[in-house]
């Protein structure tokens, strides 16, 4: 039998095996899992997504794992308990009948903001969930951006795809950063995670375009357990962008991704995030907890990564996107603006683990805080002992408006190794009241003002951002601050 | 066209923290005209130019502010900006993070947009921008930098002059614009101001020195001390400012 063939008999055989496993829930057809965890769930999430057996293995003993643990406590968020087995756990993607026609039916309220951003028609369609054989300028548009990276030998997928196209791959690197015990919620996604993106950049190949999320927004729903994966050879560089400026709603409250970054030697990964999940009401009701899990691992000499990241929404953003410098000369750098508006509480920051010698590392957090938020920076800075010459440069800046706020810095440094060279600078101001009337008199309207100030706050790390992000960034800026003053 | 004039100030009485700063300062501007100010320090005259803009933590105890036929009170900071009226600052303020260049074209876009107009064309604006900076030896390179952020006190009242020159207003208030100036700064700037002088358009000049005032000539001087207008003239106030000091209008004050 041809080896494909045969792999379709193999799979309907272990379904047959796995259907027979679930006690209390029998239909693999089903398009949503009832609520609740527990290995059934898992099971059939595996089944559904057709995964190799030893998939399957990881996602258990990931769960064993958790059962055993227990929610941090140590981050500055507050929030009710959480029943998580009063959530669901797997729900296919929305099939193109329950989807809005045409933007005619999409909520003009979120329209407008789409506008206000400045984020073209055919792209707007595929965020507000326009059915999919309506949106046809996007998806050719994908198709051509498809072959131009296959020439290449790029590979840019579904999770779920690349885990039947390339299961070697996905085998040799998943948990290889983010290992399935890590933490809480790392541990969480590891055993129920349903999609997310992969990417692979072969050796010396430089990647001849953004990467984004955008363009395959339509082919999987990466629900709430969002699991990334990308890996730049030797000598290759990415730059890759998730997320959007666009505001999401979502009907799953929490949200726990785990993204793993691999860059080999001399290998470069850029990854930017805009990340606009709905914040909730003014009260801070009803919004998304955003607990992520991002690591790099800089794992070839002269290897880098850089972290950017634009966080304006969710109710709850906890999130510590870290690199570990394992290769000797490597560089790791994370490039922040964390804006809390209203009831909004964010507990983010890095990690620069300093393994390899001559590793560098930069940190720039631009932390906005306006209404009843909470916003802290949380840093840590460890160099080992063999990290002989290690760098870091730490600056945290924190800008309030307001007097109803709190904005927080808690970095931590851990030095092992005397040769290490390490600043820190911190510093937190006020939205002026004579800055406000300087623009105001040149007849920049209240709010622009705002957005006009503490985007020139955020300049050095707007400026990290690639083009097609930046113009967007600007005006979310603005946005996620409307009605934080008078 | 009436004969109102285009500022109108009627006894107006204004207090910071209960402390009585302006007691019952009148003034009426028509177009066409420009005044200038002059008083001891802390005599009111930032003040009343902060009143004007419409600057909050002031309390208006009495009298009032026409503008345009207007009641000011009615109009908040931006909307007396966009009706037309512009300060020029004694002391300019920095925004870290936002280069001259965007700063400007923020406000003019600003002013476009309330009036329904649409964004200036980014050619046309650049082109704009440079020719006026030209005109007042503002270096090019000083755009590019965040706006008023190390300027030299020169140069903050130059580019203070260069946002007046582009956002063409109907009143323009100048709070000691010539201070701080070399000669030869002095001289551009005046010239920048002249050139705006128009029928359409009303200055008011507040100043130390008669120096500015021999470039730009006043139709009206006033001399202000502790909160209100002791004399009003022609330029010939200054002089005797210049010459005598502010001694001999406050001993006729108390006489
Ligand atoms: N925020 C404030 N709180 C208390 N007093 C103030 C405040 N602002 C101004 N004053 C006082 O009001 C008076 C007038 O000040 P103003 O700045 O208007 O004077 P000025 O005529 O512009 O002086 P100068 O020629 O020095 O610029 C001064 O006594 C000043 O100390
Ligand atoms: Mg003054």
């Amino acid at each position: 039998m041809p080896p494909l063939a045969q792999q379709t008999v193999d799979t309907v055989e272990r379904l047959r095996d796995e259907r027979k496993k679930y006690d209390f829930f029998t239909d693999i057809e089903s398009d949503k899992a009832p609520k609740g965890l527990n290995e059934d769930i898992i099971r059939f999430i595996s089944a559904k997504k057709q995964e190799p057996e030893w998939l399957l293995e990881w996602r258990m003993r990931a769960y064993q794992r958790w059962l055993k643990m227990s929610e941090p406590d140590w981050a500055r968020v507050a929030h009710p308990p959480i029943d998580y087995q009063d959530l669901y756990y797997y729900a296919a993607p929305k099939s193109n009948a329950d989807r809005p026609k045409s933007l005619d039916e999409v909520d003009p309220e979120l329209l407008r903001t789409y506008e206000k951003l400045g984020i073209p028609l055919a792209e707007q369609e595929i965020l507000a969930g326009v059915a999919v054989d309506a949106v046809f300028d996007s998806v050719s548009v994908a198709t051509t951006f498809k072959e131009k990276l296959r020439e290449v030998g790029v590979i840019f997928s579904s999770f779920s795809e690349a885990v039947q196209e390339h299961p070697e791959l996905v085998r040799r690197y998943l948990g290889s950063v983010v290992p399935y015990s890590d933490n809480f919620f790392a541990t969480l996604n590891s055993a129920v995670f349903t999609d997310g993106s992969f990417v692979y950049i072969p050796e010396g190949v430089r990647c001849p375009m953004e990467l984004s999320t955008y363009f395959r927004i339509n082919e999987a729903n990466t629900g709430q357990f969002e699991r990334t994966l990308i890996i730049a050879e030797k000598d290759s560089y990415v730059s890759y962008l998730e997320g959007c400026t666009a505001p999401q709603r979502d009907e799953n409250q929490l949200h726990a991704a785990v993204v793993e970054l691999v860059a080999l030697e001399n290998a470069e990964i850029k990854y930017s995030t805009v990340q606009n999940w709905y914040p909730g009401d003014a009260e801070g009701k009803g919004g998304i907890y955003n607990f992520v899990t991002k690591r790099g691992d800089c794992r070839g000499d002269r290897s880098k990564i850089s972290w950017t990241q634009v966080e304006t929404g969710s109710a709850i953003t906890w999130k510590y996107p870290s690199c570990i410098l394992r290769g000797d000369d490597s560089v790791g750098e994370f490039y922040s603006i964390a804006i809390a508006n209203n009831r909004q509480q964010i507990d983010s920051g890095t990690k620069m683990l300093h393994l390899g010698k001559n590793t560098s590392s930069r940190v720039i957090s631009k932390g906005i805080s306006a209404g009843r938020s909470s916003n802290c920076y949380r840093g840590l800075v460890s160099i080992h002992p063999k990290a002989e010459s290690a760098r870091n440069f730490t600056q945290c800046d924190s800008l309030l408006i307001g007097d109803a706020t709190s904005a927080h810095t808690t970095p931590y440094i851990e030095s092992k190794n005397p040769s290490a060279l390490l600043e820190h600078e911190a510093t937190t101001s006020r939205v002026s009241e004579e800055q406000l009337f300087y623009c105001r008199q040149r007849g920049i309207g209240e709010e622009e003002a705002v957005a006009l100030i503490v985007n020139g706050f955020c300049r050095e790390v707007l400026q990290k951002l690639p083009m097609e992000f930046a113009v967007e960034a600007q005006q979310l800026v603005g946005i996620s601050l409307e009605g934080s003053i008078g | 066209m009436n004969a109102a004039p285009l500022l109108q100030i009627e006894n107006l009485h204004a207090e910071i923290d209960g402390k009585a700063i302006l007691r019952g300062v009148d003034l009426a501007i028509e177009r066409g005209q420009v005044h200038a100010i002059m008083g001891p320090n802390g005599s009111g005259k930032s003040t009343l130019a902060y009143i004007l803009a419409g600057k909050d933590g002031y309390d208006i105890t009495s009298g009032r502010i026409l503008f345009k036929g207007e009641d000011l009170a009615d109009m908040d900071v931006e909307t007396r900006a966009r009706a037309g009226l512009f300060l020029g600052f004694q002391y300019p303020v920095a925004i870290e993070g936002i280069a001259t260049i965007s700063f400007l074209k923020e406000a003019v876009n600003a002013r476009r947009a309330a009036s329904g107009k649409d964004k200036l064309d980014a050619v046309e604006f650049l082109k704009q921008v440079r020719s006026l900076a030209s005109q007042l030896s503002f270096d090019e390179s000083m755009l590019k930098r965040y706006i008023n952020l190390g300027f030299s006190g020169g140069e903050k009242k130059r580019a203070e002059i260069l946002q007046m020159l582009l956002l063409e207003p109907v009143l323009a208030v100048l709070d000691e614009t010539d201070s701080g100036l070399d000669v030869d700064a002095l001289k551009t700037v005046a010239t920048g101001i002249e050139s705006l002088r128009s029928p359409e358009r009303a200055m008011l000049l507040i100043t130390h020195y008669q120096r500015l005032l021999q470039h730009v000539r006043p139709d009206r001087v006033h001399i202000m001390a502790k909160g209100s207008i002791l004399r009003s003239g022609g330029p010939e106030l200054a002089q005797k400012v210049e010459d005598g000091g502010y001694a001999e209008f406050q001993q006729a004050a108390q006489a």
